[in-house]
């Protein structure tokens, strides 16, 4: 049983979606009445001494960037949600979207409101069809009762939110990219600056936030920056998270738990422990871009800070679990072959250097690796790091990085045997 | 004359006429009509199963833009199919956590029970089997899509 508060997740049921009259009796879009009440800019303070971080990945304090966002600019101004969460072992924005939508459409509301631009749109990806009709039928709900369009809840300020469905690619995760996308572009990135809060969409101001991130603000102005702060065990930090859980778990569900939760809570209690009564290997800890952990890291806080202290990251927090069976080379082998096959091939360190790292890691792991085969690996990796044209290629190195710091033995294995010594 | 004709028979197994008058008058009010290519070619998809030259054309028609900005567009996305494809598309997922759990062996059973390989139609025209990238059912590995029902 999950006995930490519920925030996001308060309202879930397997299998329903909440309409607006449920969401509305469970505090729904106060949060918002409140908002437009205060002052735009007193909203994007609020949302900044909450402590709230984005939940996409890169874990940037929301309130810091809405406060380099020009509201003040005359003229066009956008706010993007990026619902494309693509990468292989995140789920959390779909279980969200799927249980109670309005949130975001409150998030929303309060974000544009906040930053002074009234048009958004919600980007969602070509597999959530299920959330788009969703979301679509929400925002219908949410203009009829006055959430939205014009004149909202009779504050004299508009609120236009278009729903975009894509058709496929990794990389249109990435907010430039996915500003291209949105413009009927070829959607590789743009290089920055200038970021999207200087010249984004159609060429103006835009702020991108992520789902959770977006749908989390309501609950921030409802009940305050002190609650939200409490929320989390670790008191450095702020609030919830909604952790999906993935890989070798006896119960591979999605739960929102308090940032600063130990990793050992998260597999053993929430998890069910390693499915087969096998040993914890290792994880990913946010997705397939985030750096492993090992057994040694078991009893770290889930937080944005405490795992890059280890050289990790907590991304997303779609946590993947690996047992003690699992041959960690394979596991590289099969997350480079994605970070490969969805490079946009604009640039060459990501382009070239991931097809050579795939070609390497298939050489190692089917038994044809040589030392010199570890050398070159590295020499990728490090010429690879820092010099891709967007973050996709610095991500993929995430896992290669830590199978090399953690796991190097096992390669060495591989290469010693020639052969894979788990298929043994 | 005749040619004409021809054209609009074309376009119409493409699109219905009615879906393509709607698109157009959208991209008359709109300021940047480029942002429909996607839901367009999408639309365009779903009528006809993939986006043959003749889609692209429509497309940039409609739209009143270039045919190279829509085939950019359109050769981007891994969704978007710029070749004929069975009626229903299934997708099964290679990502890191159905791998995990075993999505090899739906990929072999699937290829075997259906009598194609990644990336064929079978002869009957009804199947396509792809790969595809994590589609966001982790929870539920191993996971396939099948049209756009995961």
């Amino acid at each position: 049983m999950n006995a930490y508060p519920q925030v996001l997740f308060k309202n879930r049921r397997p299998g329903e979606t909440v309409l607006l009259p449920e969401y509305e009796k469970s505090g729904g879009y106060q949060g918002l009445r409140k908002a437009l009440k205060m002052s735009p800019g007193e909203v994007c303070a609020l949302v900044k001494d909450s402590g709230l971080r984005g939940r996409g990945g890169a874990g940037f304090p929301t309130g810091i960037k809405w406060s380099f966002f020009p509201s003040s600019q005359p003229g066009d101004k956008y706010l993007v949600c990026n619902g494309d969460e693509m990468e292989p072992g995140t789920y959390k924005d779909r279980q969200l979207l799927l249980a109670d939508p309005h949130q975001l459409l409150e998030g929303m509301a309060i974000a544009a409101y906040a930053l002074q631009a009234p048009v958004g749109y919600i980007f969602l990806r070509y597999a959530y069809e299920d959330c788009s009709l969703r979301v679509e039928r929400a925002v219908k709900e949410a203009i009829a009762a006055g959430y939205l369009g014009k004149n909202i809840l009779g504050s004299g300020f508009d609120v236009e939110l278009h729903v975009h469905r894509s058709a496929g690619r990794y990389i249109l995760g990435e907010e430039t990219s996915l500003l291209n996308g949105l413009e009927g572009g070829r959607p590789n990135p743009r290089s920055k600056p200038p970021f999207p809060a200087q010249r984004g969409l159609f060429g103006r101001p835009t702020n991108v936030n992520n789902v959770e991130t977006l749908a989390t603000v309501p609950h921030i102005l409802a009940h305050g920056k002190v609650w939200f702060h409490n929320l989390a065990l670790n008191p450095e930090s702020a609030g919830t998270k909604l952790f999906g859980l993935s890989g070798h778990l006896n119960k591979p569900e999605c739960f929102e738990l308090p940032l600063g939760v130990t990793l050992r809570e998260v597999v053993d209690e929430f998890g069910g422990g390693v499915r087969g009564g096998k040993k914890f290997k290792a994880c990913l800890p946010g997705g397939a871009s985030t750096p492993y952990l090992a057994a040694e890291h078991l009893d770290l806080m889930m937080d944005f800070d405490p795992l890059e202290e280890v050289d990790s990251r907590l991304g997303t927090a779609g946590v993947t679990v690996f047992d003690e069976d699992t041959c960690m080379v394979a596991v590289t082998r099969n997350l480079n072959q994605f970070f490969a096959r969805e490079s946009c091939g604009w640039c060459t360190p990501c382009r070239d250097g991931l097809a050579t790292i795939s070609w390497l890691l298939d050489r190692i792991e089917f038994g044809r690796g040589t030392e010199d085969d570890l050398t070159m690996l590295k020499d990728q990796v490090r010429n690879i790091k820092g010099r891709s044209f967007c973050a996709l290629a610095e991500g993929a190195m995430g896992p290669v990085e830590a199978l090399l710091r953690l796991f190097e033995d096992e390669i060495k294995d591989h290469i010693r045997k020639g052969c894979c010594p788990f298929k043994q | 004359m005749a040619r004409g004709v021809k054209k609009l028979k074309v376009m119409t197994e493409l699109l219905p006429q009615e879906q393509v008058d709607s698109f157009k008058a959208k991209a008359a009010v709109i300021a940047h009509p480029h942002e429909l290519i996607v839901d367009l070619l999408r639309a365009i998809q779903s009528h006809h199963d993939w986006v043959p030259d003749d889609g692209v054309l429509l497309t940039a028609e409609t739209l009143g833009v270039l045919p190279i900005e829509v085939e950019e567009v359109a050769t981007f996305y891994d969704k978007i199919f710029r070749r004929a494809v069975g009626r229903r598309v299934i997708h099964v997922c290679d990502s890191i956590c159905c791998w995990s759990i075993g999505a090899e062996m739906i990929t072999e059973h699937l290829q075997k029970s259906l009598g194609i390989k990644l990336g064929e139609t079978t002869a009957d025209g009804v199947f396509t089997l792809l790969p595809t990238c994590c589609l966001g059912a982790c929870g539920e590995a191993p996971a396939m899509m099948i049209g756009l029902t995961i």
